[in-house]
């Protein structure tokens, strides 16, 4: 396997949807490739770390705003 | 009014399909509920859609009111969240072309970038590269290189990876083919990584 041939599948890989046959074949290539070893573990650090950390937080006031702008909904429609 | 069947043999019926069958009769607090657990992903993504506070307010405000007054048009067929998902990423889109007038906005245009196509930064990470910037630090490392890739880069790797669509599902939302999604998703994780090794790098020994 090429190092282009990984980089196809490196989503599937990391999105745990390949087969155990290319998972296999996958791993062997990681095994013998630093590159690619870096660039598959970086790119689900990636991830992981735009998951885990909250960068945009829910202003302060905007639930108490909607839920009063429901209410009034409310009022008119139910 | 949609009625909801189950398919026999699909899934039990998922918790919010019975919040919103409780709003449908008229119980307001059913919908506070749903509100709570999906306040924050709403906002999220309209902030990395529309990059602006005052816009993403509005757009969260806008969206749940939208939903809440559309629910009899909510099929049970697809999930209440990636529903409302669909309305807020409309309504982003919507603010973002309002604010510029002129301007064409898409999400469906493709582009073309060789940036991050190809990995050329090989470096390793350090190990916990987070713990060398403080939370503030690096929630601005986080937003600044996420508003710099493509718009139609950042709302896939958004939907997909921060707040966990399905393929299938952020394809239907933005109106995409699966294997548009597919290859900008790959995109846009490479480039962030990519941008992200300038921060996160292991550095050669004495420096920080």
């Amino acid at each position: 396997m090429t190092c282009s041939e990984f980089l196809a599948l490196l989503d599937d890989l990391i999105d745990d949807s390949v087969n155990t046959e290319t998972r296999t074949e996958l791993e062997k290539h990681l095994k013998g490739c630093e590159h690619c070893e870096v660039t598959f573990n970086t790119t689900r650090k990636t991830i992981e770390i735009y998951r885990s950390h909250e960068i945009y937080e829910l202003p302060s006031g905007l639930r108490e705003r909607l839920h009063a702008a429901i209410m009034s909904r409310c009022k008119k429609g139910c | 009014m949609a009625t909801i069947q189950p398919i026999a043999g699909e899934n039990e019926q998922h918790p919010d399909v019975a919040l919103v069958e409780r709003v449908r009769a008229g119980d307001v607090s059913a919908y506070d509920t749903l509100v709570r657990k999906y306040e924050r992903q709403i906002f999220r993504i309209a902030q990395h859609i529309t990059q602006n506070r005052e816009d993403a307010e509005d757009v969260m405000q806008d969206a749940f009111l939208k939903a809440y007054e559309k629910l009899d048009q909510f099929q049970g067929n697809s999930k209440f969240y990636t529903w409302l998902v669909r309305i807020a990423v409309n309504e982003s889109l919507m603010r973002l072309r309002k604010r510029r007038t002129g301007k064409m906005v898409s999400i469906d245009e493709d582009v073309e970038t060789e940036e991050g196509s190809v990995p050329r930064d090989l470096a390793d990470w350090a190990p916990d590269p987070e713990q060398n910037y403080t939370q503030s630090e690096l929630a601005e490392i986080l937003r600044k290189t996420i508003q710099g890739l493509p718009q139609g880069f950042r709302i896939v790797f958004v939907l997909r990876d921060v707040e966990g669509l399905s393929t299938e599902e952020t394809a239907e939302t933005l109106g995409l083919s699966i294997p548009a999604v597919k290859s900008r998703l790959l995109r846009a994780r490479l480039q962030l990584r990519e941008r992200l090794s300038r921060y996160f790098r292991r550095k050669k020994g004495g420096e920080k």
